[in-house]
């Protein structure tokens, strides 16, 4: 299993892929299963850390909840930049230090914090694990912490760590 | 567009109201580029655009084309995918390298990066509670 398919989900994602983006035939399925499973050998030449999914039972929920607070965030950053110049409103960084060590699960979390609108990944410490966002409505510096901490990386730690 | 005939009313109204709000979060992302201030806030405004601009405009087209074809259509998806992972990548260059002139030309308002280090005692007490 480990010499042959050192990386079974992404083989299987990536025939996936090739079969949506193509068509759901055999052929295509012996093509795109062949492309597969070449890259995934190549990808396993570039030894990069194997990515571990503990909970992978936790992943639909983690979705669910960045998808609404990605749409609420989506509705005011949208009401913000429909606002009147004079509305006082201060933006600013915040840091944050973080437990989550995984590679894979920061780069989620990269991918949460850059993908909501008024959060922005701006820096990242790997000797001292602190993150540093810069945040478009900023009110209040220790809610955003607790934000992040709890609403995201706790179950990316559950799912990765 | 000679098949939008064939579209039934339901998947006609949800397809007009889903591409109308990814264009409408598209713009409001364009129009925030253009009137916030600072590199730093005007990052966020593009955003719109790449998250739920592209998401509502990809469950249109998902609804418009299953209902055409009677069958479901997720090829869209990928586009999704594809946004939402390639962003961060643009994005956290286009930052980091902000950062980097805002500190050498010393700019106020900026962090220094020894805001970054531990202050000393603390990274220790952050690795025991991580490793629980």
């Amino acid at each position: 299993m480990t010499r042959a398919l050192p990386y079974p989900i992404l083989t299987a994602a990536l025939l996936l892929t090739w079969m949506l983006l193509t068509s759901f035939s055999p052929g295509q399925f012996i093509l795109g299963g062949l492309i597969a499973v070449a890259a995934s050998r190549a990808m396993a030449a570039l030894q990069p850390s194997k990515p571990r999914l503990r909970q992978w039972q936790l992943i639909p929920r983690l979705a669910g909840i960045v998808a609404l607070d990605i749409l609420r965030s989506n509705i005011a950053v949208a009401r913000i930049v429909l606002q009147r110049r004079g509305r006082k409103r201060k933006s600013g960084f915040v840091a944050i230090p973080l437990d989550l060590r995984d590679r894979t699960g920061l780069a989620v979390l990269a991918c949460i914090v850059t993908s909501t609108p008024g959060t922005a990944w701006v820096e990242h410490a790997q000797d001292s694990n602190i993150l540093l966002i810069h945040v478009l409505d900023l009110v209040d510096e220790q809610g955003w912490v607790t934000l992040i901490k709890s609403r995201y990386e706790s179950l990316l730690m559950e799912i990765f760590e | 567009m000679t098949y939008a005939g064939a579209l039934p009313a339901w998947a006609a109204l949800l397809t007009a109201f889903l591409v109308l709000v990814g264009a409408g979060l598209t713009l409001l992302g364009a129009i925030g580029t253009l009137r916030f201030g600072s590199f730093f806030e005007r990052v966020h405004a593009p955003t719109l655009g790449t998250s739920w601009g592209t998401g509502a405009i990809v469950l249109a087209s998902i609804v418009c084309f299953s209902a055409l074809g009677s069958r479901p259509v997720a090829n869209e998806l990928l586009i999704g995918v594809f946004i939402t992972l390639t962003t961060p990548v643009t994005l956290m260059l286009l930052a980091r390298a902000a950062l980097y002139r805002d500190r050498a030309e010393r700019k106020p308002g900026v962090p220094a990066r020894s805001i970054l280090r531990p202050p000393r005692g603390r990274d220790q007490q952050g690795e025991s509670g991580g490793g629980q």
